[in-house]
């Protein structure tokens, strides 16, 4: 009987895909399953296969949607904004000469790239997935292979459907317990962030496990792996399950018949083995878990939202120590304020972390009969058109509206504001998007990362608030009329 | 691409940790659909500060950037190196580099080299008592010399091996068509195929 070595679920979908074995330091040659295109980091990918003569390999692995630049009002008319626009044409230019499938804006189809991928079941087990978009780690929550990557690499799978690069180490990063109402996928992974660093996963990929991690609906699974590029490591993973199967079962893309007997029967076998050994490890206790926002200017500077603005002179490393201050000053923050204290202009709900049909069924169940605070804006944007059909058949445009909120029309919107959807200067954030960056929502913009239910809560509140928050005033409330 | 061995010029210090691709080139300069052009856009909220460094006459004409720790995180825009390119920097150094920038990097000929941070910091040291100094950062020897100080820096021995070459990666890649095309014909059926749309 020969010896089988233990494997992780990371190294058995990687060996699966190698074309050609790297040898004396050279890397693996690896197969690409499946390759997501969009507007912005494909066009100078297109202009070097023209350049070179070379066609498109294999257009039936590659699709391509319309998302960074996309309006997400009026998108019935031309963009107005000539460059988007220019983009945006170049990209339907390349797909129609290179045979590349397009969901344009206005398409049922059309949508965030992340969103588009795995409701279309083209997202699935053990497969690899790429695209030049560092959220690419959000498709690993099915137990695929996938990872953003640069737009010379775009062009290089387009030409060969291969990539050569060299395995990644492999980090386990358990979750036990469970998440009290209230806490979130969302908070799950900013409190991975910021316990590992911005820096803790580079050359890694991770691998989300344990209890609460399985707990988790395939949206929840997809927040959190979304965000492992935010810890550095380029790709995140959860090995698949009965919740996986069902969500993909009866997916436009998903196999059929006995293709989904082969399927089924090969996924099966992507866990990580009992005795297979990770190169690094990391414990999270889900119970301890409260609401977790940011109050710097990297998704690593993160504490739950009971705590207060840390102290930059209480902190040993001094490149952190200086980054710290450097954040505080850019946010316009100071130590030692409770963070709940702090008060938002605007409230973003969307991205492709949280813009998928139960982060708006999250959003909606909290604000639901109430109305947003004054002087705060708040808009919500589906990851993707389908999305919004299906919140509008559950009435959730409705609660939008009555809220007080903007019911927009999907796309990435404001996570990075290359379309109109941005911060002013100086403006203040509470976002479910995935980069609290300088600038990365609108010039001199200030963002706090949050989760769909701490963005509904502070968009009633006006202030960073946790839906702890508003359970606490509903029994004030109910205290005061039992004293009158 | 153009083959890389010795690099010679000035160095410019950037003694800043977590350098996000964001703040190497703002989004709003990634609606361009060209690959060159973009030495305006680099570090552009930061250089509308006449302090930032690279406003600075002594490093005009920089080659290489000596940066803090985690350089190049976050989002996978090649936009960033294009534009640390067009302005004219031919290598960054850093004790910590984002994954995606620095694959990004050994496609376009920049050369991004780790060394360690207390290496980084006897640079900054060092330019600091003389800015404007020239500095060589040496691909063959893998060694970065500044003045009397010899310091090693670490690169894949793959991506050293394309940089000093010159090599064209899918020109590279090519050269395996018949495997590639071997385990094309053993792909499973159940395998996503977006064509024909369903």
């Amino acid at each position: 009987m020969s010896e089988v070595r233990a494997r992780t679920l990371a190294e058995k979908v990687w060996d699966d895909h190698v074309v050609v074995k790297g040898e004396d330091g050279t890397p693996d040659l690896l197969y690409i399953d499946l390759h997501l295109v969009h507007e912005v980091t494909s066009p100078q990918a297109f202009d070097g296969l023209r350049a070179a003569g070379r066609p498109v390999r294999r257009p039936d692995l590659t699709i391509a949607t319309e998302d960074h630049n996309t309006p997400t009002l009026a998108i019935n008319r031309p963009i107005a904004d000539a460059t988007s626009r220019l983009q945006i044409d170049t990209l339907r230019a390349n797909a129609k000469e290179f045979g590349v499938r397009l969901h344009s804006l206005g398409d049922v189809e059309q949508g965030i790239v992340h969103v588009v991928g795995p409701q279309l079941g083209l997202t699935m087990p053990g497969v690899t997935v790429v695209c030049g978009d560092s959220h690419t780690s959000t498709h690993g929550a099915f137990g695929a292979m996938a990872f953003g990557i640069g737009t010379s690499e775009v062009e290089h799978v387009l030409a060969t459907q291969t990539l050569p690069l060299k395995p990644f180490k492999t980090m386990a990063i358990t979750v036990e317990g469970t998440l009290r109402p209230g806490v979130s996928a969302k908070d799950i992974i900013l409190a991975v962030i910021a316990k590992i660093g911005t820096g803790g996963g580079q050359g890694y990929v991770l691998e989300y496990r344990g209890s609460a991690i399985r707990a988790l609906s395939m949206d929840g699974r997809m927040t959190v792996c979304n965000m492992s590029i935010e810890a550095g490591a380029r790709a995140g993973m959860v090995a698949p399950d009965e919740t996986t199967f069902e969500y993909l079962k009866g997916r436009p893309h998903a196999p059929e018949g006995a293709d989904w007997d082969d399927a089924i029967e090969y996924w099966k076998t992507l866990v990580t083995d009992d005795t297979a050994v990770f190169d690094a490890e990391v414990f999270l206790n889900a119970d301890e878990l409260e609401p977790f926002v940011t109050w710097g200017t990297n998704p690593g500077q993160g504490v739950s939202l009971s705590e207060n603005v840390p102290d930059p002179s209480l902190i040993a490393d001094p490149n952190d120590r200086a980054n710290a201050e450097r954040a505080l000053e850019y946010m316009a923050l100071t130590a030692n304020t409770p963070m709940k204290e702090i008060a938002v202009d605007a409230v973003f709900m969307g991205s492709c972390t949280n813009s998928r049909i139960e982060d708006l069924r999250a959003f909606a169940s909290i604000i639901k009969g109430q109305k947003k605070a004054d002087n705060v804006r708040v808009m919500v944007v589906p990851g993707s058109a389908r999305v919004r059909i299906e919140a509008e058949a559950e009435g959730i445009d409705k609660i939008v509206e009555e809220f007080g909120a903007e019911w927009r029309f999907a796309g990435c919107s404001m996570c990075l504001g290359m379309n109109p959807d941005q911060l002013a200067p100086g403006e203040r954030c509470a976002s479910t998007s995935n980069r609290n960056f300088e600038g990365r929502q609108g010039k001199g913009g200030r963002t706090h990362l949050v989760s769909p239910q701490v963005a509904a809560a502070t968009a009633i509140r006006g202030t960073l608030s946790s839906p702890w928050d508003l359970q606490a005033e509903l029994a004030d409330a109910g205290a005061t009329s039992k004293a009158v | 691409m153009h083959a890389v061995s010795v690099i010679t010029g000035v160095a410019m210090p950037l003694a800043r940790s977590n350098v996000d691709t964001d703040q190497i080139i703002p989004a709003v300069f990634l609606k361009r659909v060209t690959k060159t052009g973009f030495e305006d856009a680099l570090f552009y909220s930061w250089r509308q500060d006449p302090d930032f460094v690279l406003n600075q006459p002594e490093y005009t004409g920089a080659k290489i950037l000596v940066a803090g720790p985690d350089f190049g995180t976050g989002s996978s825009r090649e936009h960033a190196v294009w534009a640390l390119r067009d302005y004219g920097f031919d290598a960054v150094l850093s004790s910590r580099f984002g994954d995606i920038f620095r694959g990004n990097s050994g496609k376009q000929g920049l050369l991004a080299a780790q060394l360690s941070e207390a290496d980084i910091e006897k640079i900054w040291a060092a330019i600091d008592e003389a800015p404007g100094r020239e500095i060589s950062v040496d691909l063959i020897t893998k060694t970065v010399s500044v003045g009397d100080l010899r310091l090693p820096f670490a690169i894949d021995d793959y991506t050293r091996w394309r940089l000093l070459e010159g090599l064209d990666d899918i020109g590279l890649t090519l050269r395996s068509e018949a495997e590639i095309t071997e385990f094309e014909s053993r792909r499973a059926s159940w395998r996503p195929k977006t064509l024909p749309v369903k």
